[in-house]
């Protein structure tokens, strides 16, 4: 099962119009902007980048929420487009906001009954539910059936969403930014629920973040997001040691390190501010924040991925 | 299988019935639908029964002891008419008459709920003679001598029950309209808007008063109260249309709208379970508010006499009274003012408990857990 591809995605591109007025064309953002990638069977991968990168626009595009602009997904071979209610029972959604995903009038039980009464659950619909509350640990599950969401902690309402994501058995999770909105004491733990479930039923899942040190808890390989590229993809270890791009390596430098010798120094960050998705840059996006930056080339022509050792992808004309 | 902790309604009633104006709205509103469901059988005599020998005859007063000072079962004192130096009627109690108060007597026949023929009312004198002394006129009688007390428990049925049929109707459409605005946008949204703004800008009362002095006189009463309805409802969405598609608009963009979108719930399971429930709140709040809304638009149009037309009747109708000689009507018949205080009753009482419910179908409150 290993070797399956089960998701791919290709050259996808999800722009939207701005408007202005009732028929006025303010510009188009370009939110995702040619990406290609594949996983496979029981992989998990990270998606880093900054804020406004458009990682969240790629999970919900992959997630079939938004229709891409050009390019396509495929799961399981099989393109989404038309009718996907064959792929909602294949995937689980973990968003960012616990509290902000569950629908604040319904209880526990109302919450996890939904995705089997939409999807059309066959089986014992009671027993499903307390098997995956006690998946995500929520238990004992009868002081939660009938909890509303504004009555869980933090931790427990993200284990809720968890819970529900998982409830049809799917085989591909998406999360977006699953913990940046949990305290740190809980983080660990749901990355580490989420990775107990990934590996107990062999899920593929995409985990979205801006935070490199959460990386390492979970993926086996790390894409690199900025301004609607995948300008990166490697795995974990290789791409922690051995970063290729410049904008990977000063993203790297930029984790803070517990150290109290650097009290009271201040970590180099690159210059500038991440680009506009209506204007982006021309060449390479990161050119003028890219401390290596070839004149003449960066500027005027987009790269194109290079693979400087096996398995590692890099959009960077240094590697050209 | 485990007892359920306390459900969602059962929270909604604690906290509910913590508020004590509201609790006493409640029951005053169960009061007042329950005496004009059965209106009647409690009303002694017929809506439309004209006693003319008895035209502003004043509340007549129950007796509980006699001429002795004895107690006894309650009674009334026959009615004797006589003209006043001005040569008005008034009206005396003849002490030698003396009629005591039958439960359960023959009278005017009737149909229970519309449908049960019968001719037993609550209670009476029993007496069937249109002339006979022996009346009880509980609030008085009018100026061809209906009894004030059936015709007010008559026509509250008419102004208790146009709030909420018409709201029924205006509640539908404004969900229906705003969710759609609201939650698709785009093209239907620019369409239903431009749409409640043409409705808005008729000018509402002119409107009505126009759409009623068209209606044909003849309209039997049944169509004239639906046609109330319709034109109350359908000048009364927009509004609320308009709040909905702001609420929806917000909600629609809430990450667990997209949760459900994502686990494949179909557009209209979205807006009616996912998104819905989350405006009851305001929607409990615009129909318990809006209903008092409603009774005084029909007191209005009724009391202008557009409306509910006699024999007919209802609170409003029965105000009518007084546009042709107010004040001399006020100084003498002052008991006619009476269905004017059901109404005042009735709007503070569902104003309270619109109050009430408000506080206590919002899920965010920790009070009354």
């Amino acid at each position: 099962m290993q070797d399956q591809i089960l998701v791919s995605v290709k050259d996808l591109h999800t722009h939207f119009e701005l408007r202005r007025g009732v028929f006025g064309r303010a510009g188009i953002v370009r939110a995702v902007d040619g990406v290609s990638f594949e996983l496979r069977h029981g992989e998990a991968i990270a998606v880093v980048g900054e804020s406004g990168c458009g990682k969240s626009t790629l999970a919900r595009t992959i997630l079939g929420l938004y229709r891409p602009t050009k390019g396509q997904v495929l799961f399981e071979g099989r393109p989404l487009d038309g009718d996907l209610r064959w792929y909602r029972a294949q995937i689980g959604y973990v968003q960012q906001d616990p509290y902000g995903a569950l629908p604040p009038f319904m209880d526990v039980h109302r919450i996890l009954t939904e995705p089997l009464v939409i999807n059309n659950f066959q089986g014992d619909r009671e027993r499903r539910i307390r098997e995956v509350l006690e998946e995500v640990k929520l238990t004992p599950v009868e002081d939660f059936l009938y909890k509303f969401p504004h009555q869980l902690s933090g931790g427990q309402q993200q284990r809720l969403v968890i819970a529900r994501a998982m409830i049809l058995r799917p085989k591909f999770i998406v999360a977006d930014e699953p913990v940046s909105m949990l305290d740190a004491s809980v983080r660990v733990e749901i990355l580490e629920l989420l990775r107990a479930l990934q590996r107990s039923h062999d899920l593929t899942v995409i985990y979205i973040t801006h935070d490199l040190s959460t990386v390492r808890y979970f993926a086996e390989r790390i894409f690199v997001m900025y301004a609607g590229k995948l300008i990166e993809k490697a795995p974990v270890q290789q791409l922690l040691k051995d970063p290729k791009h410049p904008y990977t390596q000063a993203l790297l430098a930029a984790i803070p390190d517990p150290d109290p010798a650097n009290a009271k120094t201040f970590k180099k960050v690159p210059p500038g501010e991440p680009p506009s998705l209506v204007n982006p840059p021309s060449g390479c996006r990161f050119h003028p924040r890219c401390p290596a930056f070839i004149a003449g080339l960066c500027d005027k022509e987009t790269p194109p991925e290079f693979e400087p050792s096996p398995g590692h992808f890099v959009e960077c004309w240094l590697y050209r | 299988m485990t007892e359920r902790p306390v459900s969602q309604g059962q929270l909604i009633w604690r906290r509910f019935r913590r508020h004590k104006l509201g609790t006493l709205g409640g029951i005053i509103i169960v009061i007042l639908m329950v005496l004009t469901l059965f209106a009647h059988f409690i009303a002694p005599y017929d809506y439309a029964t004209q006693r003319r020998r008895f035209a502003y005859a004043p509340p007549t007063k129950i007796h509980f002891f006699d001429k002795e000072g004895r107690l006894s079962w309650p009674f009334v004192y026959g009615i004797q008419r006589e003209r006043d130096p001005r040569g008005r009627w008034i009206y005396r109690e003849n002490t030698d008459q003396v009629y005591p108060i039958k439960l359960f007597v023959k009278g005017d026949p009737y149909k229970l709920f519309w449908l049960i023929p019968t001719d037993i009312h609550l209670f009476g004198t029993g007496e069937r003679d249109l002339n006979s002394p022996g009346q009880i006129f509980l609030f008085g009688t009018d100026d061809v001598g209906r009894d004030l007390f059936s015709r007010t428990l008559i026509g509250g049925w008419v102004s208790l029950s146009i709030g909420p049929l018409a709201l029924a109707i205006s509640l539908t459409l404004a969900i229906v309209f705003g969710g759609i605005s609201g939650y698709f946008g785009g093209g239907w949204d620019n369409f239903i808007q431009r749409m409640i703004e043409v409705l808005n800008s008729f000018p509402g009362l002119p409107l009505l008063l126009a759409l009623a002095a068209i209606l044909p006189p003849g309209l039997p009463p049944a169509i004239s109260f639906l046609l109330i309805i319709m034109i109350l409802s359908i000048l009364g969405w927009g509004g609320t249309a308009r709040a909905l598609r702001g609420l929806f608009l917000v909600l629609r963009e809430q990450e667990f709208a997209l949760a459900a979108k994502a686990m494949g719930a179909s557009n209209a399971r979205i807006i009616f379970k996912h998104l819905l429930p989350n405006t009851l709140s305001y929607l409990i709040v615009s129909a318990t508010l809006g209903i008092p809304g409603l009774i005084l638009a029909e007191a209005s149009l009724s009391f202008l006499g557009f409306g509910i037309r006699d024999p007919m009747t209802s609170w409003g109708q029965l105000l009518n009274q007084f546009t042709d000689s107010t004040i001399t009507n006020l100084t003498y018949h002052p008991w006619l003012m009476i269905p004017g205080f059901f109404i005042i009753v009735a709007v503070l009482a569902f104003n309270f408990m619109g109050d009430a419910l408000r506080d206590a179908t919002d899920p965010f409150s920790v009070q009354g857990r």
